[in-house]
C-alpha cells in the first residue's frame, strides 16, 4: 500500500517539476522583448554596450587637449604580455624644474587581451576602457595605436 | 460552382458531378484521385515547409534568440531555400549498403504519413477518407512507418543507423499502445470510430470539456506518448544527435533525406490534428452551452481555421516539450511507457466508461 501511494504521489511530483520547467521556457516565449540577442549590423546606431564591456584602451582628453598621464610607465609594468610601451621625454616647468612627461604612449592593441590591470594599476586613472569593439583593420600596423593625441599635455594638479 | 466556406460538401460534390457528366466514370474517377493527391502534395509540402519554419522560430524564441530572419521578409524564404539546396545535392549511398531496401526505407515512412493523413477532416466535407473505422485505421497506419525506419537503420551498414533504428522501434511499438488506449478511452465516449461523426458529437462542447477528467488525463497521455512516437524529444534517442550523428538518417543525403525529414513534420501534424480532432473538437467553433450571441460569433470563423488555430496551439504545445525537457535515456522512456502511462491509461479507460455508463458528463 505504501509503495502504491509512493507510485501515485511520484506522478503528481513528476508532472509538476515537468510544469515548472515549462514555467521556466515558457517565460522566453511569451516576453520577446527581453531576448538577449540584438540583430548587430542594423541596430549599429542604437547598440549601446554596457557599462563594464571592455573593448580598448583608451586615454580620455578633455576640452583643451589634456590627458592625466604623467608618464609614470607602471601601466607598462603592470600589462602582462607587453601591450604598452611608454616613451617619456623630460620638460621644464614653469618654475624651471625638470620634470618627466609623457611623449607617446603605445598601446598594441592586436596583443591586449584587455585584462583591465592596467587601468586598475594607474594611479591618476588616466587610462580607461572604452566601448569601441569595430576593430578590423587591413593592415596589422594599423592596430598599434598613440594613445595621447599630439600636441597633448598633462592637465594641472595631477601629481605623481 | 457554389462556393461556401463554412461547408464544403456542395463543393465536393459539384466538382464530382460536373467530372461524371463530361467524361466516363472510370476517367472521372482517375481524374478525381489525381486532384486529391496534388492537393495533399502540395499541402504536405507546403505545411511540411512552414512546419519547419516555424519550429526554428519557436525553439529560437524558447532559447531567446531571433531564428532564420535574413531569407525573405522575417526569414519565411527560408525553408524553402534550405529544401531548394537539398534537392540539388548528390545522392550518396554508403558501400555495401542494401540498395533495395535502403532506397525503399525512405518512401515507406512518407506514404506511412500520407495514408494517416487521408482520414483528417479538415472541414465539413474536407476530408479525403471519411469511413466508420477512422481511428482504427488511423491507428493502423500510422504503425506503418516503424518499418521504415527500421529499414533505414539496417540497409544503410552504419552501427549508428542501426542502434538509432532499434531504439525508434522499440520506442514507438511500445507508445502505440497509448497512443491507440487513450484514443480507444475518447473512442469509447463518442461511441463512434468515424472522424466526421466524432467532430459532429462536440458540436455542444468539445470532448475535453464534456468528458472532464478522463478526457484530460487521456489528452495528456496523448500528447506524451504522440510526442514520443514521432520521435521528438524529450524522446529524440532514436536521432540524438549526441550520441548517435542523426540516428537512422545518418546515410541518407539530398531528396532521401528531405523525405525522412518531412515525413517527421508531417507526422507531428498528424498527432496534433488528431489530438485536435479528437479532443478538441476539430473544426468545430467554440460553443459555450446557452449563449446564443457568443455561438454566433464563433461560428461567424470559418471552420478551416478554427481546425488550423488548434492544431498550431498542440504542435506549440509539442515544441514547447521539445525545447524544455532534457532527453530521457533508452531505459527511463520504457519505464515511462510500461509502468505509467498504461496503467494509467488502463484505469482511465475504466473511468471513462464508468462515466459513459452513468451518464456523468455534460
Amino acid at each position: 500500500m505504501k509503495s502504491f501511494i509512493e507510485y501515485i504521489t511520484s506522478i503528481f511530483k513528476g508532472v509538476w517539476t515537468l510544469l515548472v520547467g515549462m514555467k521556466v521556457t515558457g517565460k522566453y516565449v511569451f516576453t520577446p522583448w527581453k531576448h538577449v540577442t540584438h540583430q548587430y549590423p542594423e541596430n549599429r546606431d542604437t547598440l549601446v554596450m554596457f557599462e563594464r564591456f571592455r573593448g580598448e584602451v583608451i586615454m580620455p582628453h578633455d576640452a583643451n587637449n589634456e590627458h592625466k598621464c604623467t608618464g609614470c610607465g607602471i601601466c607598462e609594468i603592470n600589462c602582462p604580455n607587453g601591450s604598452i610601451e611608454i616613451i617619456s621625454k623630460s620638460i621644464i616647468t614653469a618654475d624651471g624644474k625638470k620634470k618627466r612627461a609623457i611623449d607617446q604612449h603605445i598601446y598594441h592593441l592586436g596583443m591586449c587581451t584587455l585584462c583591465n590591470l592596467c587601468v586598475k594599476a594607474c594611479p591618476t586613472g588616466a587610462i580607461v576602457m572604452g566601448q569601441n569593439f569595430e576593430h578590423a583593420v587591413w593592415d596589422r600596423s594599423k592596430l598599434t595605436k598613440v594613445l595621447n593625441q599630439p600636441g597633448s599635455k598633462i592637465s594641472e594638479g595631477i601629481k605623481e | 460552382m457554389a462556393f461556401n466556406i463554412y461547408d464544403f460538401t456542395t463543393l465536393t460534390h459539384n466538382i464530382h458531378v460536373g467530372l461524371a457528366e463530361s467524361f466516363s466514370p472510370f476517367v472521372a474517377t482517375t481524374i478525381e484521385w489525381v486532384i486529391v493527391g496534388v492537393v495533399y502534395l502540395l499541402f504536405v509540402a507546403l505545411f511540411g515547409l512552414f512546419l519547419v519554419y516555424a519550429e526554428r522560430k519557436v525553439c529560437a524564441a524558447f532559447q531567446q534568440r531571433l531564428g532564420p530572419t535574413r531569407v525573405g521578409p522575417w526569414g519565411l524564404l527560408q525553408t524553402i531555400a534550405d529544401f531548394i539546396k537539398l534537392l540539388m545535392k548528390e545522392l550518396i549511398m554508403p558501400r555495401k549498403a542494401d540498395w533495395f531496401l535502403y532506397n525503399l526505407a525512405p518512401f515507406i515512412v512518407i506514404i506511412a504519413s500520407f495514408l494517416a493523413i487521408a482520414v483528417i477532416p479538415f472541414a465539413k466535407g474536407l476530408q479525403s477518407l471519411d469511413f466508420d473505422i477512422g481511428v482504427f485505421y488511423l491507428t493502423a497506419v500510422s504503425s506503418v512507418g516503424v518499418i521504415g525506419i527500421l529499414l533505414a537503420g539496417w540497409s544503410s551498414n552504419n552501427k549508428y543507423s542501426l542502434i538509432g533504428a532499434m531504439r525508434s522501434g522499440a520506442q514507438i511499438l511500445s507508445y502505440e499502445l497509448s497512443v491507440s488506449l487513450s484514443l480507444l478511452t475518447m473512442v469509447v465516449f463518442a461511441g463512434s470510430m468515424q472522424f466526421s461523426t466524432i467532430v459532429e458529437a462536440q458540436r455542444d462542447a468539445w470532448f475535453i470539456f464534456s468528458g472532464h477528467i478522463p478526457a484530460i488525463i487521456a489528452f495528456v497521455v496523448f500528447l506524451v506518448a504522440g510526442t514520443a512516437e514521432t520521435n521528438r524529444g524529450p524522446f529524440d534517442l532514436a536521432e540524438a544527435e549526441s550520441e548517435l550523428v542523426a540516428g537512422f538518417h545518418t546515410e541518407y543525403s539530398g531528396v532521401k533525406f528531405a523525405m525522412f525529414f518531412l515525413a517527421e513534420y508531417i507526422n507531428l501534424f498528424i498527432i496534433s490534428a488528431v489530438a485536435a480532432t479528437v479532443f478538441l473538437g476539430g473544426w468545430m467553433p467554440l460553443h459555450f452551452g446557452n449563449f446564443e450571441s457568443f455561438n454566433h460569433i464563433m461560428d461567424f470563423i470559418p471552420p478551416v481555421m478554427w481546425f488550423f488555430m488548434k492544431v498550431l496551439s498542440v504542435i506549440f504545445i509539442i515544441m514547447w516539450f521539445k525545447w524544455t525537457f532534457p532527453r530521457l535515456r533508452v531505459d527511463q522512456i520504457l519505464t515511462l511507457e510500461w509502468k505509467y502511462l498504461l496503467p494509467i491509461n488502463l484505469v482511465n479507460i475504466l473511468l471513462m466508461a464508468l462515466v459513459v455508463l452513468t451518464k456523468f458528463h455534460f
